[in-house]
């Protein structure tokens, strides 16, 4: 276990000793500002009519669709820039198990996360100072778990699509259009089926987040849905390095 | 320390290695001579539980690198071929880092008693890609050594350096050799005569020669060959060298230097002197040939630049 903290905590550094953790910062946290101020005018308008009180949960509905394109970014070098420098190596042959290896890489980005998600912390408090009685802090946190758990098989599955690959680039487009097709494209013929829409629907990345916990209702089953999705990606991952010992 | 026994390794269809058999002591320091693609690399990477044999059986520090990859990885310093580092990390955090995946207790003096070995203590705050290549030769052996490992396994070590800091490494090695097990790979023979105990030679996969240097230079030199050198023209110096009895293989060469052998143990360095000089001649240079083990070397792995 410490060898996964060992490898996250460098990962987590090595973020910010390139430009990477600023750039997907700024790509998450400016949109995300300005979406917030679009929904402060706005309610603040409808509210001399009567309008009804903002809601920060669509702020974080952002956080999750940007990081579908930015997170392919956060993953896609974690294992295949080790194998292309060779360094991989190096940890191989270090007494690291192939899983401590996959796992910590995989923490480190999950930590950047974590730090973006902190900062959006200020969208919900500031929100809440202008809303009488003040916003409903149990659908916030059920929308913040419900954040942080896509975000935690994005990255998963990001890691294990990395492991397979030497050429980052090649790790990029596939973790990208793997996102894209769970995202938006498994459930699409589900209205039009007459049976197994469920399961579509239940595929994919989107409903499990959008239609109940950033509503605020958290099911066992969204929940073990974006943790077995987690889990099979540092599985990919480990496989996959302990494919290139046999090789 | 080290035991190999019938290791064989394919990748696909090709045999990188065949039917290896050797073993290292504790205090001995082992090379491995042989030219490029020889398998020298792969039999390291098995060794250090990187990859495992496609048959055969390795043992190294009591463990066995299959079943038991991760306790030979605690007792085994590596440092491969091209010296893989993050050029984005400061040397003294690479180091703790990889401290702390050994678990070394009080990393922090140990990287600058590493760093002190191999005389990089001032670069310590530096960026490991603003380093040199020698330097961070350096970084990676310091990175091999960092957790005082039974085994040291090195893959070119003193490729990149220059001379003074290939001398430095050399007696940094030497020292190490006392009292661990060193394997080491070379294509260069004058380092492998110059620290290793014993040799192993491998081409194509397989071990053609083990033993020490001084014995296998004893047992496929035939002669002791010199060369000689006079000042101005010396047209019929090699017919004065022959008339010294027991010279053999006279030659004159195109810079005008003429070499010739003599059985080893019977100097005749000081007949032909005394001869060439009375013949009229001024002497410049008598001087034996230092490419003795690279002789062995390719009469050996019979390679085709034998005939250079």
């Amino acid at each position: 276990m410490r060898n996964i903290w060992t490898i996250a905590k460098r990962e987590y550094d090595n973020y910010f000793n390139s430009p990477l953790a600023y750039v997907v910062g700024f790509a998450i946290l400016l949109p995300m500002g300005i979406y917030f101020a679009l929904i402060m005018w706005i309610s603040s308008q409808s509210a001399a009519m009567g309008g009804p009180a903002p809601e920060s949960t669509p702020i974080n509905w952002l956080f999750v669709f940007l990081m579908i394109f930015l997170s392919p970014a956060l993953t896609m070098r974690l294992l295949s820039d080790e194998a292309r420098m060779g360094t991989l190596e190096l940890l191989m042959t270090a007494p690291v198990r192939d899983f401590e290896l996959v796992a910590g890489k995989w923490l480190g980005a999950f930590m950047l996360i974590l730090s973006l998600a902190a900062i959006t912390l200020v969208f919900p408090l500031i929100m809440n100072n202008y809303v009488t009685p003040g916003i409903d802090w149990r659908t916030m946190i059920s929308s913040y778990i419900g954040l942080l758990l896509v975000c935690s098989a994005l990255l998963g599955l990001g890691v294990g699509i990395s492991a397979i690959f030497t050429n980052q680039f090649a790790a990029f487009f596939t973790t990208l259009g793997l996102f894209f097709f769970l995202w938006f494209m498994v459930n699409l013929p589900a209205g039009y089926l007459e049976q197994g829409g469920d399961v579509l629907n239940y595929l994919s990345l989107s409903t499990h987040f959008t239609q109940s916990m950033n509503n605020g209702t958290i099911n066992l089953g969204d929940i073990v849905y974006y943790i077995s999705l987690t889990a099979l990606g540092l599985f990919v991952g480990s496989t996959a390095i302990e494919i290139r010992r046999w090789r | 320390m080290i035991k190999v026994s019938g290791l064989t390794k394919d990748y696909g269809a090709r045999r990188a290695i065949t039917n290896l058999n050797f073993d290292a002591q504790q205090g001995e320091i082992v090379g491995f001579l042989g030219p490029n693609g020889a398998g020298k690399t792969t039999t390291l990477r098995i060794l250090t539980g990187y990859m495992p044999p496609s048959d055969g059986e390795a043992i190294v520090a009591g463990y066995d690198v299959v079943e038991e990859s991760l306790e030979v990885r605690k007792r085994v310093g590596y440092l491969p071929e091209t010296v893989p580092l993050y050029t984005d990390m400061v040397v003294f955090d690479y180091l703790k880092f990889m401290g702390e995946l050994r678990k070394i207790p009080n990393v922090n003096d140990r990287v600058d008693e590493v760093l002190d070995m191999v005389g990089l203590l001032d670069r310590a705050d530096g960026y490991i890609g603003n380093l040199s290549k020698g330097m961070r030769q350096r970084v990676g052996l310091a990175q091999a050594l960092l957790h005082r490992p039974e085994v040291l396994i090195l893959d070119e070590p003193t490729i990149g350096l220059d001379p003074g800091q290939v001398v430095e490494v050399r007696e940094l090695i030497r020292e190490i050799g006392k009292e661990r097990t060193v394997l080491l790979s070379t294509h260069l023979l004058n380092e492998a005569q110059n620290i290793c105990d014993r040799v192993l030679i491998i081409n194509q996969g397989k071990i053609v020669a083990e033993d020490t240097t001084e014995n296998l230079q004893a047992r496929l030199l035939g002669a002791e060959r010199v060369v000689l050198r006079v000042r101005g023209e010396a047209d019929e110096l090699a017919s004065t060298v022959k008339q010294v009895k027991g010279v053999q293989g006279v030659e004159t060469k195109q810079d005008g230097a003429v070499e010739f052998e003599f059985s080893p143990g019977k100097d005749l360095r000081p007949e032909v002197a005394k001869k060439v000089i009375s013949a009229g001649y001024d002497l410049l240079e008598l001087r034996p040939l230092g490419m003795s083990l690279e002789e062995i070397f390719l009469e050996l792995t019979g390679s085709d630049s034998k005939k250079k």
